[in-house]
């Protein structure tokens, strides 16, 4: 992931605890990304038509896009020396912060869907307003991805639907991935005390602002998909804090395998 | 690449007027028929003190012709003794395709690539299922077509097919 062109934006100055807490936070969504980017990315060669196919890898490379941004902002913020490359390559799963839900398996396409779709609907809001936010850099890299995600959102909102209103097959597919993924929603809006620190700063809007447009796209998608909302599940958390399942060991291990091996390797 | 050369001290004096022609003839290694300038990704070209500052912004974020692109920069600058070069990359404002020259849309479509259609930008997330951009053919010149996919062969372009002549065929998406 070398980067070829120089960046000589200066970096802003916040009191101690909002400097720590933006950069757990820009750590966090890089993370984020990183992870569903890869998850999406395992898909290639794989997916159900050729089409398919070329939308997951399109995706993943956004994310991947916005991952690198977000962990070159990360990496000058830190001021320690260390690179995007070594954010992404040569910390342990503790230390990933990415929420559960989008280091699942990617499972069928219906749990793929289902995952996008809960991670889109957040990512799209969410980024809509962080493009308005007063930090300059965080602003910018919002700005950039919330067109890529506005496509993002569109394609996993059409698929849930078509997946819903489809088959007696494509139903019961969505209907199990439903079961299985809608526990980890939550963590997506719950913030962690770092986000709480950088909400109440004013560098990150408050999640209970974004609910009702999220909910509202959730209830118009769920309607055309006929699908019923899931009720009373009982809601999984601690990937931001670094608690994650299995999965993410297992990921990591992949992605992280030439540089663990081969330190510095580049081609 | 003249790399077996002593690099040479700047023989001619570097100016802005010399590195945009320079520029031009820069392209985008995924789309070669369309030059840098064309795309509307260059953003600035400043010299102070015989030190010239490019400034670029990608397409979309993970474009993987920006790195490839910052290096031809490079190379076609060195090219002509001009060695002192930074080249800056920009998020915002944001690249959008309304910075793409008439010039650059008329060689896409003769390359049979779909110049953007303006105005036309996702933009309203419940229009699900809505009516596809009406995009006209490159090969038979029909606006009788079917969007396809909105991902293509590259993060900047949707996938159509076409009714009449039934050839598949890429979109440069609008991007606003």
């Amino acid at each position: 992931m070398q980067s070829a062109s120089a960046t000589t934006q200066p970096l802003p100055t916040y009191p101690p605890e909002v400097h720590a807490a933006l950069l757990t936070y820009l750590v966090q969504l890089a993370d984020t990304s990183l992870v569903l980017g890869h998850r999406l990315s395992e898909w290639c060669g794989h997916g159900p038509v050729l089409e398919q196919d070329l939308a997951l890898a399109n995706i993943a490379l956004d994310l991947l896009g916005e991952t690198r941004s977000l962990y070159q902002y990360a990496a000058e913020l830190e001021g320690e020396g260390r690179t995007e490359d070594d954010l992404a390559f040569l910390r342990p799963a503790t230390e990933y912060r990415n929420p559960l839900l989008v280091e699942q398996p990617n499972g069928d396409f219906a749990a793929t869907i289902v995952r996008q779709f809960l991670f889109d609907n957040f990512h799209y809001h969410v980024l809509q307003q962080l493009q308005r936010y007063p930090d300059e850099r965080l602003a910018a890299i919002a700005g950039k991805s919330v067109k890529e995600a506005a496509y993002h959102l569109k394609w996993s909102s059409e698929w849930v639907i078509r997946l819903g209103d489809g088959t007696e097959e494509s139903r019961q597919r969505i209907e199990k991935a439903l079961r299985t993924l809608w526990r980890y929603a939550d963590e997506l809006t719950t913030p962690t005390p770092a986000e709480q620190t950088i909400q109440t700063a004013g560098l990150l809007p408050d999640y209970a602002s974004l609910l009702p447009a999220m909910q509202a796209h959730t209830a118009h998608v769920f309607a055309e998909a006929t699908l019923p909302l899931p009720e009373g599940v009982v809601m999984q958390q601690g990937g931001k804090l670094g608690r994650h399942s299995e999965h993410l060991g297992y990921l990591l291990a992949e992605l992280q395998y030439m540089q663990r091996t081969y330190p510095g390797m580049t081609w | 690449m003249p790399t077996n050369q002593p690099p040479t001290t700047n023989s001619q004096q570097l100016t802005a007027n010399k590195i945009w022609p320079l520029l031009e003839e820069v392209s985008d290694p995924e789309v070669p028929v369309l030059s840098i300038l064309d795309l509307g990704i260059v953003r600035d070209v400043v010299v102070e003190d015989e030190h010239a500052t490019i400034t670029i912004t990608p397409t979309y974020s993970g474009c993987p012709a920006m790195n490839a692109i910052a290096t031809d920069i490079r190379l076609r600058l060195l090219a002509e003794g001009f060695s002192n070069v930074t080249i800056h990359t920009q998020l915002r404002p944001a690249w959008t395709t309304d910075w793409m020259s008439a010039a650059g849309r008329q060689k896409l479509e003769d390359y049979g690539i779909a110049p953007p259609v303006d105005g036309t930008a996702t933009g309203h997330m419940l229009n699900l299922f809505g009516a596809d951009t009406a995009v006209r053919c490159p090969l038979c010149k029909s606006d009788n077509t079917h969007l396809v996919s909105q991902f293509g062969s590259t993060a900047c372009k949707a996938l159509y097919q076409c009714n009449d002549c039934r050839e598949p065929f890429d979109y440069f998406k609008c991007h606003a």
